[in-house]
């Protein structure tokens, strides 16, 4: 089963990245770009009898390695 | 000093540490150590009375810095050594492995300028509990380099609250007259923190490099004084 978890950076928490990826899209003409959070996509392979159990597994990999809790949020779903 | 009084200090070695010989070098210099390189993979720190994490980019700083180096098998050695109140010093990624494996608080997020940082910074000691900073004055003036990206140390409200309340800022950026100032602080950390310690007081992690700045040879000798200051505690404890 595959499992997506973005981890991104907690709101509140400075992100220098996406700081300056909407300072470049103002500048390439859009101006209705507010907040950017700049993060990662992981794409994970698990072995899972249905989605829920999947889920479950892909949260745990955020918690213990994916997503630093103290900057960091995560959402996992499942792709199918 | 005899062949007993000298400090025994391992340097752990990760896959893309590379500070790991300059820190050899600097405490054999500055306390005369009997020192020890242990590869990440091993669990035998030997009986060491200092473990030194050192800068680099272990596991090329993948996911987050020091994110994959704190499940290093040696991890759960010095994660032992810590709980015994033994004493260890993480510099650089060393500072952000020991934040990732929660033997500090907080996390180091990229600089809030963006970019790498190599340049020497002033930092100002705000205690002197730690077995790094003893023999040193609150308020005293280091010079030492820095050299990272991900320098910018962050908290929760809740951890920050903690911190300030057990005195575990023990290092913050200052201008070289001791003040904090607009412009000393390299990565935007929060309160111009550049080094903290745990609550028990023997974990220390800072981004400078000390190990860069321990002989007058090479210019400046800041460094050196957290290694004596260790080692004139360690000769205080072992007759204690």
């Amino acid at each position: 089963m595959k499992v997506q978890v973005t981890v991104v950076p907690k709101s509140g928490v400075l992100d220098p990245q996406g700081k300056a990826i909407a300072g470049a899209l103002a500048r390439l003409g859009f101006p209705g770009v507010g907040d950017v959070r700049a993060g990662k996509v992981f794409r994970l392979e698990v072995e899972a009898r249905d989605a829920a159990e999947a889920t479950a597994l892909a949260g745990q990999m955020a918690e213990k390695l994916l997503c630093n809790p103290v900057i960091e949020e995560y959402e996992a779903e499942v792709l199918g | 000093m005899s062949a007993g009084a000298r400090p025994r200090v391992s340097v752990v070695v990760f896959p893309g540490s590379n500070c790991d010989h300059d820190a050899v070098h600097a405490v054999e210099a500055t306390i005369g150590a009997d020192t020890r390189l242990v590869w990440h993979a091993g669990t035998d720190l030997g009986r060491p009375d200092l473990v030194i994490l050192p800068g680099g980019f272990s596991y090329g700083d993948y996911l987050r810095c020091g994110a994959l180096a704190r499940f290093s098998p040696v991890m759960e050695a010095v994660r032992d050594f810590a709980a015994q109140g033994g004493p260890v010093l993480g510099i650089c990624n060393g500072f952000q492995v020991l934040c990732e494996a929660g033997l500090l608080p907080g996390a180091l997020l990229l600089n809030s300028g963006q970019r790498f940082r190599c340049e020497d910074v002033c930092i100002r000691v705000e205690t002197i509990r730690t077995p790094f900073t003893a023999d040193l004055t609150k308020g005293d003036v280091l010079r030492l380099p820095i050299a990272h990206g991900d320098g910018n140390w962050r908290a929760e409200a809740q951890t920050w609250d903690d911190v300030t309340t057990h005195d575990q800022v023990v290092f913050r950026y200052c201008d070289a007259a001791g003040s904090r100032a607009a412009g000393a602080n390299p990565n935007g950390s929060l309160d111009d923190v550049a080094g903290v310690c745990n609550r028990e007081r023997n974990v220390v992690g800072l981004m400078p490099h000390p190990e860069r700045a321990s002989e007058a040879m090479l210019g400046n000798a800041d460094g050196a004084r957290l290694f004596r200051s260790f080692a004139g505690g360690l000769l205080a404890r072992r007759t204690a």
